[in-house]
């Protein structure tokens, strides 16, 4: 890790917070102020304030930006984010904690694995449980595969933004294979709530290593074609190499997480720095690049893949036997064959859907590396069974800010590379 | 929480506070960097007043904790049980919290800030962090808490002609008349 000292750091931060890079417009001003624009009086020529979404194809969801052009330059860009704002936050805080899991991964879509495992292990520090170690690498196995289905649909997106149409079928093509796993786990391709408070919803079916390994096997052959079709191109690089450029300082200085900040040089995964579940007990590379542009972060999240598929392997090994969720009665309803012999095991198991199991009073912050960074979860429990506060600190959220300062000074045709490169989902930037 | 113990002590002597504390639990409230500190979880938990709050994240940036990870606010109306707040802090209706975060020691605090409701109102962290200035936004959108000296202190998730803030526990749930509806179209 390039460790660096705190005078780049202000010199990055001075950079920041004065160089006008962020257009700060409210939307009435902006709709004023759109269309061509008198010269400036520091003679700049004509700028123009120009309107991208939040109805646009690469803006991956509803992401509008207004930016400020000189001629196909920008100059200053302001995201406008809300559009898909659902109060998800405040619905947090009606639901009980079993429920809790049903509303965050809703958030991002993309890895929804991911919330309900930040959300879950928030609960479980609080009623300070502890999970079973298969629990655990169940937990982790998801993980992994979650990251591997969200970094190949940018894949697919990165892809088609940049004109690569073809690789808009082929990363949804590799994603499906990792979703029917995942179907076959949970239910559901997406939205699982698989990972609840005290352990996961069910164990793994039978078979579930051969199925993996099969996924296993098909994935490096076409992660080879991605490579032949897009990493070598000349095309692609031109389009990709020094563009959307963004220095360690600068992202430690906006809080970029994940590959975002990886792609500066500055290796931080939570997974190996601050391990949570049993990241201590597998070996894996972080993958950090060289440039901070949307080459790297293309480049890391391919090689993040088959680390991804690394670890999956060695999960597949060392997969204790076990329980898969806490046996604390407090949170686990009884299985449910003790249903059918047992009155008390009835209402047991219907009290903890109805009221939820109650939660001792605290607040805690727990932190996951989501593929898209560090996501957070704060709740502030009151001892009752429902959130007092429930507060998602999303990845794509923090690193949105990055873009007014990735995108000055470049042409609007590579905005869309930029945004791709970004990865943001609207679904957690707007909650 | 060992490893997030160990910047106190630099931090301690630098300052000569007394904070060893092998002291019975009441007569003071236990400092770290110069603030009440309480743990929960295992979490270290800063109580800053509202003047203090700038300064002391200042200061914890020159000992490396050089990224603001989160900043969010919560709305403490009807909360039922004591508040775990050390000695000498008094509770207020919001607080602004901020996760600070140290990738040299890998170590973590948290700020919990008490903002009275009667003067909403707080210093902005844009200057030290500039990673603060969606979170701002988003804590004046849902809580109305004014952060002073932010560049741009607008709503961001909710549209600008909106009333209320819908994260204080007084906003009441309902549902919207829904814009579109009944709507004349030309069809």
């Amino acid at each position: 890790m390039t460790i660096t000292d705190l005078s780049t750091l202000d010199a990055a931060r001075t950079r920041l917070t004065s160089d006008g890079s962020v257009l700060r417009l409210s939307e009435t001003e902006a709709e004023q102020k759109s269309g061509y624009q008198a010269p400036t009086e520091e003679g700049l020529g004509e700028r123009m304030i120009m309107n991208m979404g939040p109805q646009h194809p690469s803006t991956h969801g509803v992401l509008r930006l207004i930016l400020e052009m000189d001629g196909e330059t920008i100059t200053r860009s302001k995201p406008v984010i809300g559009y898909l704002h659902t109060g998800m936050e405040k619905t947090g805080e009606e639901l009980t904690y079993l429920q809790g899991a049903t509303n965050v991964t809703r958030m991002d879509y993309a890895a929804p694995l991911f919330n309900e495992l930040v959300f879950s292990l928030a609960v479980e520090e609080l009623l300070g449980i502890e999970v079973p170690d298969r629990g655990q690498w169940i937990r982790m196995l998801m993980s992994e595969l979650n990251r591997m289905t969200s970094h190949l649909l940018f894949m697919a997106t990165n892809g088609m933004d940049l004109g690569a149409v073809g690789m808009m079928l082929y990363g949804w093509r590799e994603r499906e294979e990792v979703l029917r796993f995942f179907e076959t786990v949970t239910g559901l391709r997406m939205n699982h709530n698989y990972i609840r408070p005290g352990g996961v919803a069910a164990d793994l079916p039978g078979g579930w290593q051969a199925d993996l390994s099969a996924i296993l096997d098909i994935i490096p052959d076409r992660l080879a074609e991605f490579d032949l079709l897009m990493t070598g191109q000349p095309i692609w690089r031109e389009r990709l190499q020094g563009v959307g450029v963004l220095t360690a300082e600068e992202a430690l200085s906006l809080g970029a997480t994940g590959p975002l900040l990886r792609s500066t040089g500055y290796a931080w995964d939570l997974r190996r720095d601050q391990p949570y579940l049993k990241y201590d007990q597998v070996e894996f590379d972080v993958i950090a690049g060289t440039f901070g542009d949307c080459f790297d972060r293309y480049a890391i999240r391919l090689a993040e893949i088959r680390e991804s598929m690394h670890i999956v392997r060695q999960i597949i090994e060392k997969m204790p036997e076990g329980d898969y969720r806490s046996q604390d009665k407090k949170v686990t309803p009884p299985p449910r064959a003790r249903i059918d012999e047992s009155m008390e095991a009835l209402i047991h198991h219907f009290k903890i859907f109805t009221e939820g199991f109650k939660v001792p009073e605290g607040e805690v912050y727990v932190a996951v590396e989501s593929p898209r960074g560090e996501l957070g979860c704060y709740i502030v429990s009151d001892g009752s069974s429902h959130p007092f506060r429930m507060h998602i600190r999303g990845p794509s959220f923090v690193n949105l800010q990055t873009l007014p300062h990735l995108m000055k000074d470049a042409f609007l045709a590579d905005t869309v590379a930029i945004i791709s490169s970004v990865d943001p989902i609207m679904g957690e930037i707007d909650r | 929480m060992s490893e997030a113990e160990t910047p106190s002590k630099d931090e301690a002597s630098e300052e000569e506070i007394p904070e060893e504390s092998e002291i019975i639990e009441f007569p003071s409230p236990e400092l770290l960097h110069g603030v009440p500190v309480s743990h929960s979880r295992g979490q270290v938990v800063l109580h800053p007043s509202r003047d203090e709050y700038v300064a002391l994240v200042a200061s914890l940036r020159e000992i490396g904790y050089w990224i603001c990870v989160d900043l969010c606010g919560v709305d403490y109306l009807g909360f039922g049980p004591q508040r775990n707040l050390p000695a000498g802090i008094a509770e207020e209706r919001f607080e602004v919290v901020v996760g600070l975060l140290n990738h040299g020691e890998r170590s973590r605090v948290r700020l919990r800030v008490q903002v009275p409701e009667s003067e909403a109102m707080i210093s902005t962290l844009f200057h030290l962090h500039p990673s603060t200035e969606n979170p701002e936004r988003e804590v004046f959108d849902m809580f109305g808490i004014r952060f002073e000296g932010h560049p741009d202190m607008t709503r961001i998730l909710m549209p600008d002609e909106w009333i209320g803030h819908p994260l204080r526990k007084d906003y009441e749930l309902g549902s919207i008349p829904v814009q579109f509806k009944g709507a004349s179209t030309t069809r």
